[in-house]
């Protein structure tokens, strides 16, 4: 662990997300829910780096949206300096929304076309009445130094950089405001293997210099094994297992954690040779109608009779190692 | 600390060239992309003479466009006469008129520049009007969605169900009407008389205004649609933007496009509109010229003397092809596929 204080700098809890599937034109009436999220609880600690990692659909995005209120959750509760972001009014929410800012994955659609890099990054400043135009000026100047782009570029449009770089403006304009936390929604799943590893040590320098927390929302396990220093896994709306990185990379108690870190290639042809897949039966079931009791119980090697029954509780097995399964002890 | 990873890259950009420190807005693009439009550039420079024609009438018409010298009707010059040799047994020849007379002695050239003036209002008041009506709506529509959305669609489609002319006639008839002996100094009456003093075009704008910006609140809101959804409106959402910062600075920019060359395009609708109205004799009031009424008059000569319809109707015609052509320039220019090309 790098961080030794463990100050909590936010609480999620029990954060739910069900998305309406409305039927009919004109009268539409509620048919059913898409159960992205549903029941999540975890603390993030000052300073730490918490990676969210699933694969495609199990509503890690969600989560990351939700916590910043993008999306009003369902139910639960979010605790920010005491206070439950999901009970804000809009107004109180603008002003906490300096704290917590967000990277998007897309850096092509992540920025408006229309609006030079300048007029980008400045906006958070102009949002807030935080600088005037030289202040402002000067800011973007020292941001873009700082993202490693040349200043004097400010005048330019999104559409005349790489995506490496409008990735960097990105982070730029996530960093005007100061924030404490910031949300890195895939921030580098849309690059180049090659820009990848310039953006998450980017990321890395910046959080040694501004002491950043970041959600680093993935499912590249390579890339959040190396960024993070917990690791939560989820899978069809819920966290399965959240642990320290090399506690879960080691000892992984989930099911399916050992059937996702199993399908990690390793970079040895002997060693890779000789490894044994975990190899899933059949489908993610649909977010709509989630299994009962256990979500994984479907797909589970290890299923027993009380998995259909009783969701398992999320529970602290070890210190530091919290798991949703009833087999494991 | 260290300073972030100094990059190759970093003076360079998408294509690999090097970034220069002026910007190209995609709106400088458009227009260098425009420009290289031959077609569009020979329609806007139509435009920009017809603009100067109707502007300077005034003082380039040889007549003024009312003036009657009775015996001089239905004069015509001799090279219209060599143009249209059936003229040749019956027609008078003068010089004095460069397209000829027409049938109370009116200078046909004089009264087209005029007529000039009516069309490109209809063509600059129409847009704007329906721009102003049905951005507002689109949007609002658009942007806050569900059940407002839907409501407010509904009403378009109610209302788009009516023929849209036969509505215009209607309205102007109703207003006609209500408008025809007023009260001096009551609110009506000064309605009918800023009607009078602009020729009647007053209740025409108000008709076109009131039947096309249907089409133009739905374009807006379908293109709302799709750009509320694009993450940098999630970005700004994330800064603490606000929905009228939203809505001004990063949807409207992005939907102005598709709008514009729309617009464009419908502007020869709103002038043959225009033309047709005074064609039947429900629109502008004589003796102020307009090319529908010009035409409507020439048609009762045309086997005698067929250059009093014919010109009319060339004007009105290579207007509209002008601003067709302005528009289809447009639209390749501002599509962002193409961005880039040429």
């Amino acid at each position: 662990m790098k961080t030794d204080n463990r100050e909590i700098l936010l609480s999620v809890r029990d954060l739910k997300k069900h998305f309406p599937i409305t039927q009919g034109i004109i009268i539409s009436k509620t048919i059913g829910a898409v159960h992205a999220v549903d029941g999540v609880s975890f603390d993030i600690h000052r300073g730490e780096t918490l990676g969210l990692v699933g694969e495609s659909g199990c509503g890690k995005s969600t989560t990351g949206r939700t916590i910043l209120q993008l999306y009003r959750p369902t139910a639960g509760s979010v605790w920010y300096q005491g206070k439950d972001l999901a009970k804000l009014k809009s107004e109180e929410l603008r002003a906490m929304r300096r704290q917590m800012q967000m990277i998007f994955q897309d850096p092509y659609a992540s920025l408006n076309p229309r609006m030079t890099v300048g007029e980008i990054i400045g906006e958070p400043l102009v949002i807030h009445k935080l600088a005037d135009k030289k202040q402002t000026q000067e800011r973007v100047e020292h941001l873009l130094d700082l993202v490693g782009l040349n200043s004097r570029f400010a005048n330019r449009f999104p559409h005349e950089f790489s995506g490496g770089q409008r990735q960097r403006i990105g982070v730029a304009r996530a960093l005007a405001l100061q924030p404490e936390l910031i949300v890195c929604d895939e921030p580098i799943s849309a690059l180049d293997v090659s820009i990848q590893a310039q953006v998450v040590n980017l990321l890395e320098d910046l959080q040694k210099e501004f002491g950043l927390t970041y959600l680093f929302i993935a499912h590249d396990l390579s890339m959040v094994r190396h960024i993070s220093d917990r690791i939560a896994v989820m899978y069809l709306g819920i966290i399965v297992e959240l642990t320290t990185r090399d506690e879960l990379y080691e000892n992984p108690l989930h099911p399916y954690t050992q059937a996702l870190l199993s399908a990690v290639p390793i970079p040895d042809p002997v060693v890779e040779e000789k490894r044994q897949r975990i190899v899933l039966e059949g489908d993610v079931p649909s977010p709509v109608n989630p299994p009962s009791g256990c979500r994984f119980r479907t797909r589970c090697p290890l299923a027993i009779d009380i998995c259909s029954v009783e969701k398992p509780e999320f529970r602290e097995v070890k210190p530091d190692h919290f798991v949703a399964c009833h087999v494991v002890n | 600390m260290t300073k972030p990873v100094t990059l190759d890259d970093k003076d360079f950009g998408a294509g690999g060239e090097p970034i220069s420190q002026k910007g190209e807005s995609l709106w400088q693009d458009s227009l260098r992309r425009l420009v290289r439009n031959r077609a569009a550039v020979i329609g806007g420079s139509i435009i920009l003479i017809l603009l100067i024609g109707a502007l300077f009438a005034n003082s380039i018409a040889p007549y003024p466009f009312a003036e009657q010298t009775l015996v001089d009707q239905n004069k015509v010059p001799q090279w219209i006469l060599n143009m249209f040799p059936t003229m040749k047994p019956y027609a008078q020849l003068s010089s004095d008129y460069l397209l000829g007379a027409d049938y109370v002695g009116r200078d046909l050239f004089s009264r087209i520049l005029f007529g000039a003036r009516v069309s490109l209002t209809v063509a600059f008041i129409g847009p704007i009007i329906s721009l102003i009506i049905g951005v507002t709506y689109g949007s609002i529509s658009g942007y806050f969605g569900g059940k407002l959305d839907n409501l407010m669609m509904r009403i378009v489609d109610v209302l788009y169900a009516f023929p849209s002319l036969l509505f215009i006639i209607l309205l102007l008839a109703f207003f006609r009407s209500t408008f025809a002996r007023p009260d001096p100094g009551s609110f009506t009456y000064g309605i009918s008389q800023l009607d009078a003093a602009t020729g009647g075009l007053l209740f025409i704008f108000i008709g076109i205004g009131l039947t096309a910006w249907e089409t133009m609140a739905r374009l807006t809101r379908g293109q709302v649609l799709s750009v509320r959804e694009k993450e940098y409106i999630e970005a700004a959402r994330t800064l603490g933007a606000r929905d009228t910062r939203i809505m001004f600075k990063h949807i409207l920019p992005n939907v102005v496009g598709p709008l514009v060359v729309a617009e464009t395009l419908a502007i020869p609708g709103y002038i043959s509109t225009e033309a047709f109205l005074s064609f039947i004799g429900i629109g502008v009031n004589p003796p102020t010229p307009s090319w529908g009424s010009m035409i409507s008059d020439g048609a009762q000569v045309i086997r005698t003397y067929p250059n009093q319809a014919v010109f009319p109707a060339l004007a009105l015609a290579i207007t509209m092809f002008a601003f067709n052509f302005l528009g289809d320039g447009l639209r390749d220019a501002l599509d962002p596929r193409l961005r880039g090309t040429q």
